[in-house]
């Protein structure tokens, strides 16, 4: 139970430095540190007491594997991330050549 | 950077590559696989360039190279994925080539082939985003 | 199993993959190929519409075990027949519109291929029969969109593409995180399995927390209010043919769509879901409506205009439910869930004309603002007329398609007996008629003689315009009872059978 609570408190940690921060890198790095928490929190799901990494060797026979599903999940949510991640951090590059800051209280022209 | 690490990053790009190698067609028996490798081999160019510095990448005008295997990559992952329309049972993404023995490197059907297109495509996408991040022309103020 | 379906997500990501290669040796592939694509599709989606029947399509060709599916789906049934219909047509029309708007901007190779990646993740959204597959082609088609925001890089273009990008990524963390909740109540991740074992369960405090979690993450796509923060920057500093199919099918294809499929055909039905529904749909309608009188910018207008038709939308569906939760008769929920259909098609078409001929005038006298604006309509006499009549359109004035569908959604609320909500309904009527009146008289009728010399759009532009607006007329014939039951009844009684889209895919 307590390693639920552990991400959480990542979540937590990422939402925080989302909403207090200026600088637009920090706030993207605070987004990267939110969806870090969503993984951990997938692969946790499939744990079953006892059981082993989902690969088949000869070794071992009738063994209990971990559910592989949530792990191809968190497999295309990583490359996801990637994807979102580096779009993100594009635009901030163009940003600061247009603006000359990264402080995002100075970057407020569209209103109303 | 300083001639040390000059040195030692070319000694070891060779062995980085070759492990990503390893990692991308081992795919579907041990973990890693496509993402995995990809990024792996990405990451033995992007060491040569943090080494060497921007000087010898600015007479480079635009990222061309990598941008067209990337493309290249993808299509011919939907030629074979489309293959499967027309060969054994008339379904796309159809596992078409014939499975063998559980634990060999040759079985799997077509899976190791996908692995190997997914790899080449993952790291000329990194290679792609590095390098239009760094050749970045100036553009004329308004 | 029909062959055709996986044919909508294959063309369009080959395209945006040609693009590039090709791209490079000459200039004109671009614009020839997107084109003719989209007019293949539409020709596909109509045929389909039309003609065949229901069926669900397995990718690699996995059968079931035990009865329990594997492996990922692909389920085409009415409704999301209709939702193709309409991404192909307003594709095909925008795509051939921006073949003289891009030409303006540099990189126009970069615009069509990623053009044809939203398309196909639409494409992949709507036709996807379970949870992980929508979320994959869901994240394709709005990454796409961030970019062509951003397209034409100016100050504005930036700073709207970066907020509409930190909160469609907040929104992308809520839908994961509820779709692995789901993962751990079920153990599946198919939606017709889902349905299944649901209807087993009781509802713990656990499924209420997920469906709240969804409709938050989906009404950040969907634009709804209190999650609209991003909507008017973003629809008003792209490119105009960008804008027209971000609010024209974009938030409905993953928005409106992904909350009625979900709601309807895999959880079970209650009264509280559809009361918050419909709650969150009339605030929409009213607050959306009072921010657009006071703007200045002919797009800002426009984009908090759309906001207040989503709230249409989403009320018809949220009346449709709650008949069917409390045991109501059911020809008021057919009544009401058909209205909406009906304005989901209807604010697509007469949507993207407005967008477009805002497009024309920002084209020929670079400035959007209303003040400046004047006395348009005997220089661009096309732009002029087709604005007026999508303008008619969405006030809801006969015989155009807008009256129709609000007058059905209207009857639907009042047969219901929420006599309150029907009340609102004209009166938001009242207030669209009285800003687009404004929108029109300041921009084409005005008295500043600043823009005497411009000159008429080209034709790839204006023929674009020219057949939205007879679409805008045309598709009055949907209210007609004998086509209503060739294409929207099948819809509408997809989403309202309990067991139909189960036995779509389990039969398999």
């Amino acid at each position: 139970m307590i390693v639920y609570v552990l991400c959480f408190i990542l979540f937590l940690v990422g939402l925080y430095g989302l909403i207090t921060r200026r600088n637009l890198i920090k706030i993207v790095i605070s987004l990267s540190i939110m969806e870090f928490s969503i993984f951990i929190f997938l692969v946790l799901i499939g744990y079953i007491d006892g059981g082993i990494a989902p690969i088949i060797t000869e070794q071992v026979i009738n063994p209990t594997y971990v559910d592989p599903l949530p792990q191809a999940m968190v497999l295309t949510a990583i490359v996801i991330g990637l994807a979102t991640t580096a779009m993100l951090m594009a635009i901030a590059i163009r940003l600061y050549r247009k603006y000359k800051t990264f402080d995002i209280r100075e970057i407020k022209n569209l209103k109303g | 950077m300083s001639l040390i690490v000059k040195k030692v990053a070319q000694l070891i790009t060779g062995f980085i590559f070759l492990y990503g190698l390893y990692i991308i067609v081992h795919g579907h028996l041990t973990p890693g696989g496509g993402f995995a490798g990809g990024a792996i081999i990405a990451g033995a160019y992007i060491l040569q360039i943090l080494a060497f510095g921007k000087a010898p990448l600015l007479l480079v005008k635009k990222e061309t190279g990598s941008s067209i295997s990337e493309s290249l990559a993808i299509l011919l992952f939907l030629m074979m994925a489309v293959a499967g329309f027309f060969i054994g049972t008339k379904v796309f993404f159809n596992n078409f080539l014939p499975v063998g023995k559980i634990g060999e490197l040759v079985s799997a059907g077509a899976i190791p082939i996908y692995n190997i297109l997914i790899g080449i495509e993952v790291a000329a996408a990194l290679l792609t985003i590095f390098l239009a991040l760094i050749i970045y022309k100036e553009e004329i103020e308004e | 199993m029909n062959s055709l379906i996986p044919l909508f997500i294959i063309i369009p990501l080959a395209t945006a993959f040609i693009i590039p290669i090709i791209g490079k040796l000459t200039n004109y592939f671009a614009k020839t190929i997107t084109p003719i694509i989209l007019l293949v599709l539409c020709f596909f989606s109509i045929s389909l519409l039309i003609g065949s029947k229901n069926e669900s399509y397995i990718v690699g060709g996995w059968q079931p075990v035990n009865d329990i599916p594997i492996g990922i789906y692909l389920v085409l049934d009415g409704f999301s027949k209709l939702i193709l219909c309409i991404v192909s047509i307003i594709g095909f029309l925008v795509s051939f519109y921006s073949i003289s708007y891009i030409s303006k901007y540099t990189s126009e190779n970069n615009f069509y291929a990623l053009f044809c990646l939203m398309i196909a993740g639409m494409n992949g959204v709507v036709l996807s029969g379970d949870l992980f597959n929508m979320f994959v082609f869901l994240e394709i088609s709005v990454i796409a969109s961030y970019a062509l925001v951003a397209f034409g890089v100016g100050k504005n273009e930036l700073e709207a593409s970066f907020k509409y990008q930190v909160l469609g990524n907040i929104a992308s963390f809520l839908i994961l995180f509820s779709i692995a909740l789901l993962y751990w109540q079920t153990k599946t991740l198919n939606i017709a399995d889902i349905s299944d074992v649901l209807k087993t369960h009781d509802s713990s405090p656990f499924l209420l927390f997920t469906q709240i979690l969804l409709i938050t993450g989906f009404g950040l796509k969907a634009a709804i209010i209190p999650f609209h923060a991003w909507l008017p920057d973003a629809h008003s500093s792209a490119p105009s043919p960008v804008s027209a199919m971000l609010s024209g099918v974009l938030i409905k294809a993953i928005g409106v769509y992904v909350i009625v499929r979900l709601f309807f055909n895999m959880f079970v039905f209650t009264y509280e879901i559809g009361l918050v529904i419909t709650s969150l749909g009339t605030l929409s309608m009213i607050i959306g409506a009072l921010l657009a009188i006071n703007q200045r910018d002919i797009k800002r207008l426009l984009a908090y205009s759309s906001i207040s038709q989503i709230g249409y939308i989403i009320l018809g569906f949220g009346i449709g439910m709650m008949v069917l939760a409390k045991g109501g008769k059911e020809s008021i929920a057919v009544l009401a869930i058909a209205g909406s259909l009906f304005h989901m098609v209807n604010h697509s078409v007469f949507k993207g004309l407005l967008f477009l001929g805002a497009g024309a005038i920002e084209y020929r006298t670079n400035t959007r603002d209303m003040s400046q604006l004047g006395g348009l309509s005997e220089n661009m006499p096309i732009t002029s007329a087709t604005s007026m009549g999508a303008s008619m359109s969405i006030s809801g004035i006969p015989p155009f398609n807008g009256f129709f569908s609000k007058l059905i959604i209207i009857i639907a609320a009042v047969q219901a007996k929420f006599y309150l909500l029907a009340l609102l309904a004209v009166v938001v009527s009242i207030i669209t008629l009285a800003y687009f009146l404004k929108f029109q008289k300041a921009v084409f009728y005005g008295k500043n003689k600043n823009f005497k010399d411009a000159k008429e759009v080209p034709f790839a532009m204006s023929f674009s315009m020219i057949v939205l607006v007879i679409l805008c007329i045309g598709l009055s014939v949907l209210a007609i009872p004998s086509v209503r039951e060739l294409i929207l009844d099948p819809a509408v009684s997809s989403l309202i059978d309990i067991d139909k889209y189960f036995n779509l895919v389990i039969q398999y």
